[in-house]
C-alpha cells in the first residue's frame, strides 16, 4: 500500500521535515550547552550564526508540515475509493486504527511548530533574546513527536489493506453506535448549538475586550475559552454543521466537506478556525513572557494584529457555519424539509 | 512587505546576472520535475479512462467458472437472479475477443443489444441483419472506414466473412470506441460458434447500488459456481493497480531525485568569488544574516516555480500531445495489442500537490545549510581577500 504517489510524498516530506529538524536540535544542542551572551568572543558569535541556521531549519519545517497536514488529509479522501465501504476520508482512517493517531499528531505538530516559529520571530527581535533556552529546550521536544509522527504513517499506511471492508463516516457516525465519534454525532444538535453559538459570543467578546484593555485577566480568559471554542467547534461539526453543509440530518462527516461536490468548503473553514485558534490562544501563552522587560514592547506591539487576525478568522468561521442555517431550505429542527 | 517585496526584486535581478550557473540548475529541475509529473498525469488519466468505461457498464456481471477458469453462462441462470428482490433486469451479454493479424490489434466483438445506451451513435443506423455491423469511431478512424464500407473478419470456422459497415458510435471514453464493434446478436454467435443456450455472461441491474454487494452473495448462493464482480470491485482494482504501478515509477525515479538533490546541494555549495563578495558588500552596506537568508529564501522559491511550471507544462504536452510515449509501455501494462488511443487531459490539484512535496520540498531542503553558509560570509575577511 505504500506505492500510492500521495503516501510516498507524505513519506518523503515526513523524513525531510524530520532530518531538518534532527539538525535543528543537534544545533540547538550545542547553542544550550556553550552559551553565553556576556561574551563576545568567537565562539559565541558562531553561536549566534548557528541560531540563525535553526530558525530557518525551524521555519522550512513548519512549512512543510501544514502543506503535509493538507496533503495528508488529501490523501486519505483520494484512497477512501480503494476501500470497500469507505465514502470518505473517514472511512480510509477506519480501515486501520493509526490513521486518528497519525491525525491528532499532526494537529499537535501544527500548533508547537507555529507557537515555536512565532516566539522564535518574538525573540529574535529583541535585543538579547531572552527565550534562546527556552526554545531550544521545547525544540528538543518537538523531534521525538517528528519522528513518532513519520513512525505512525509508515505504520498506519503499510497496515492498509485495500481489500478490508471498512466502515464508512454513515455507520461511525451515526446515532446509536457506541464509541466516542457517535457520542459527538449523537450530541443533541440544539444543546451543541447553543454551546456553539454561545462561546463564540464570548470569543468576540473577549477579542474585543483584548483590543480594548492591556489587562492579563482578559487574556487569560480569551486563552481558557479558545481551547474551548476550538473543542467545541470540533463537537459542532460533527453534530450540526456537517449536517447543514450537506443538507442532510444523518450525515455527520468532518471530511465530506473537503470534497468536490461540497465546493471545497471544508479548507477556507479548517483553515480559517486554526488561524483564529492559534492568534486567539497567542495573546495569553505571551503573558509570562510580557514580565520580561525586552520582550514586552515586541509583544505589545503585535498583540494587536494578533487579536484583529483572530477576530477576522472567527468571523469567517462564524459566516461559514451560518451561512447554510440562514440561508439554505434545510432545517434541522422542526423534522420538515421548509 | 515592502521590503520582502525589494529582497525579491533584488533575488531575481541577482538569478538573471548569473544566466549560466542557474539555468543549468533550472533544465535539470525542470527535467526531474517533469518526469515525475509525467507518470502522475498518466496515471490519473488511465484511472479516468477506466472509471469512465465503467460507469456506464452494468452494477453487477455474474460469470461463472468452471475448474477455476471462466466458462460461458447457461441462459437458464438468469432466471434465479431475476427473482432476487432489488434487481432490476438481467442481460445475457454476448461478447468475445478478436485479434485481427493484419492490423495486429485486439478488437471487442459484443452482441447487440447489451447497454446500447452507453453508446451514441454517431451516423448511420444500428445493424440488424446478418452481416452487418456497427464500429467504434477510434477503429473507422484506424481503418480509414466509413459508414457502407465493408470489414473482412475471420470466424471460428477459418471462414472469411464480409460485414456492411451500418453505423459508427461514440462513447465518453475512447478506450471503448477504439477497439469495439458490434453485431447483432445471433450473427455473432455464428461467428464465435457459440451455442444458443449460453452467453459470456450476464449483466445485471440493481435499483439501489449498495444493495450489490448483498445481491452478489445471494447469487453466490444460489448458483455456486458463479462469479459475481461488482462494478465498484474493478473500479477498486484499476485504481489499485494504476496507483502501484505509478508509485513503482516514482520509486525508481526517487535515485534521479537524489541525484538531483546532491548537484542542487553542490551548486548552492560552490558559490563563485564573485558571489562571496556580493553578499560580503551587501552585509558591509548593513544587511543583516536573516536577510541574505530571505534573499536566498526568495532565490530558491522564484527557480522552483519556474522549474515547476515549466516541468508541468512539458509533462502535459509529452502525456496529452505526444501520448506519454516514454512512459505508456510501462504504465499501461503488458498488452502492445491494445489499440491506441487518446488520453483525455485529467490534472487536479492533487497530482500538483503531490509533485510539489516531491520536488520542490527536497530542493528547499537541500539549499539551507548552504544558503546559511553563504550568508553568514564575513565582510571583512572577503573584502580583504
Amino acid at each position: 500500500m505504500i506505492l500510492h504517489p500521495g503516501i510516498l510524498a507524505l513519506l518523503l516530506g515526513s523524513a525531510i521535515t524530520l532530518v531538518m529538524c534532527l539538525q535543528a536540535a543537534r544545533l540547538g544542542l550545542e547553542v544550550l550547552a556553550h552559551w553565553d551572551p556576556t561574551r563576545s568572543d568567537e565562539r559565541q558569535l558562531m553561536l549566534e550564526r548557528k541560531t540563525d541556521l535553526i530558525s530557518t531549519l525551524m521555519s522550512y519545517a513548519l512549512g512543510f508540515q501544514i502543506v503535509a497536514g493538507l496533503l495528508y488529509l488529501y490523501t486519505l479522501e483520494d484512497l477512501h475509493r480503494l476501500f470497500i465501504g469507505a465514502m470518505c476520508a473517514t472511512g480510509t482512517l477506519n480501515a486501520n486504527e493509526i490513521g486518528w493517531m497519525v491525525l491528532l499528531l499532526k494537529i499537535v505538530l501544527f500548533f508547537g511548530a507555529a507557537f515555536w516559529v512565532h516566539f522564535n520571530q518574538l525573540d529574535l527581535r529583541t535585543e538579547d533574546t531572552p527565550l534562546m533556552r527556552a526554545k531550544f529546550r521545547t525544540l528538543l521536544a518537538l523531534v521525538p513527536l517528528l519522528g513518532l509522527d513519520l513512525y505512525l504513517q509508515v505504520a498506519y499506511f503499510s497496515g492498509l489493506n485495500p481489500e478490508i471492508i471498512t466502515s464508512c463516516c454513515g455507520s461511525l457516525f451515526r446515532l446509536g453506535n457506541t464509541g466516542v465519534a457517535s457520542d459527538l454525532a449523537g450530541q443533541p444538535p440544539g444543546q451543541t448549538m447553543v454551546v456553539f453559538f454561545s462561546l463564540a459570543t464570548v470569543q468576540l467578546v473577549l477579542i474585543g475586550f483584548c483590543l480594548r484593555k492591556r489587562t492579563a485577566i482578559g487574556r487569560y480568559l480569551l486563552f481558557v475559552s479558545t481551547a474551548f471554542f476550538f473543542l467545541a467547534t470540533l463537537v459542532a461539526v460533527v453534530s450540526f454543521i456537517s449536517p447543514y453543509i450537506y443538507q442532510m440530518p444523518t450525515h455527520h462527516c468532518p471530511f465530506d466537506m473537503l470534497q468536490h461536490h461540497y465546493n471545497y468548503i471544508g479548507y477556507p473553514f479548517y483553515i480559517a478556525l486554526f488561524t483564529g485558534v492559534f492568534f486567539g490562544l497567542l495573546p495569553g501563552l505571551s503573558l509570562p513572557g510580557v514580565r520580561i522587560a525586552s520582550l514586552r514592547p515586541v509583544i505589545e506591539r503585535f498583540e494587536h494584529r494578533w487579536l484583529w487576525i483572530s477576530l477576522v478568522a472567527h468571523l469567517i468561521v462564524l459566516l461559514i457555519v451560518l451561512w447554510p442555517i440562514l440561508f439554505s431550505p434545510f432545517k434541522l429542527f422542526g423534522g420538515a424539509f421548509g | 512587505m515592502t521590503r520582502q517585496w525589494k529582497l525579491l526584486d533584488y533575488a531575481l535581478a541577482s538569478l538573471l546576472r548569473r544566466k549560466g550557473k542557474n539555468l543549468s540548475i533550472l533544465v535539470i529541475y525542470t527535467l526531474t520535475v517533469a518526469t515525475l509529473a509525467s507518470v502522475l498525469f498518466l496515471t490519473q488519466s488511465l484511472r479516468q479512462e477506466a472509471t469512465k468505461v465503467l460507469s456506464g457498464g452494468p452494477d453487477l456481471v455474474v460469470q461463472r467458472l468452471m475448474a477455476g477458469r471462466h466458462e460461458l453462462v447457461p441462459l437458464n441462470y438468469a432466471d434465479p437472479i431475476r427473482k432476487l428482490p432489488g434487481v432490476k433486469s438481467v442481460q445475457p451479454r454476448v461478447w468475445g475477443y478478436y485479434y485481427d493479424s493484419l492490423k495486429k490489434v485486439n478488437l471487442t466483438l459484443m452482441g447487440l443489444p447489451a447497454e446500447p445506451e452507453i453508446l451514441v451513435l454517431l451516423e448511420g443506423e444500428r445493424p440488424s441483419k446478418g452481416q452487418e455491423i456497427a464500429v467504434g469511431r477510434g477503429i473507422a478512424d484506424t481503418y480509414g472506414f466509413g459508414v457502407g464500407d465493408s470489414l473482412l473478419l475471420i470466424d471460428a470456422a477459418g471462414e472469411k466473412q464480409l460485414y456492411r459497415i451500418t453505423g459508427l458510435f461514440e462513447t465518453g471514453s475512447d478506450l471503448l470506441t477504439n477497439d469495439l464493434i458490434l453485431f447483432p446478436e445471433a450473427e455473432l454467435r455464428r461467428f464465435f460458434a457459440m451455442p444458443t443456450n449460453r452467453a459470456t455472461d450476464l449483466a445485471v441491474s440493481v435499483y439501489n447500488p449498495r444493495e450489490v454487494a448483498t445481491l452478489a452473495q445471494k447469487v453466490r448462493y444460489h448458483l455456486p459456481d458463479s462469479r459475481p464482480i461488482g462494478k465498484t470491485e474493478i473500479l477498486h482494482t484499476y485504481d489499485t493497480v494504476f496507483h502501484w504501478r505509478s508509485g513503482m515509477l516514482l520509486t525508481v525515479s526517487l535515485a534521479a531525485l537524489i541525484a538531483f538533490c546532491i548537484l542542487a546541494w553542490d551548486k548552492a555549495t560552490g558559490i563563485s568569488a564573485d558571489e562571496r563578495r556580493e553578499i560580503g558588500i551587501l552585509k558591509a552596506v548593513g544587511w543583516d544574516t536573516t536577510d541574505v537568508l530571505a534573499l536566498k529564501f526568495w532565490e530558491g522559491l522564484a527557480v522552483s516555480l519556474v522549474a515547476f511550471l515549466l516541468g508541468t507544462i512539458l509533462a502535459w504536452t509529452h502525456t496529452y500531445v505526444f501520448g506519454a510515449g516514454l512512459l505508456a509501455p510501462v504504465i499501461q501494462g503488458w498488452s502492445v495489442l491494445f489499440p491506441d488511443f487518446d488520453l483525455t487531459p485529467s490534472v487536479d490539484l492533487y497530482q500538483l500537490f503531490i509533485l510539489g512535496m516531491l520536488t520542490v520540498t527536497p530542493y528547499i531542503a537541500c539549499t539551507v545549510i548552504p544558503s546559511w553558509k553563504a550568508a553568514i560570509t564575513d565582510p571583512d575577511s572577503v573584502m580583504r581577500s
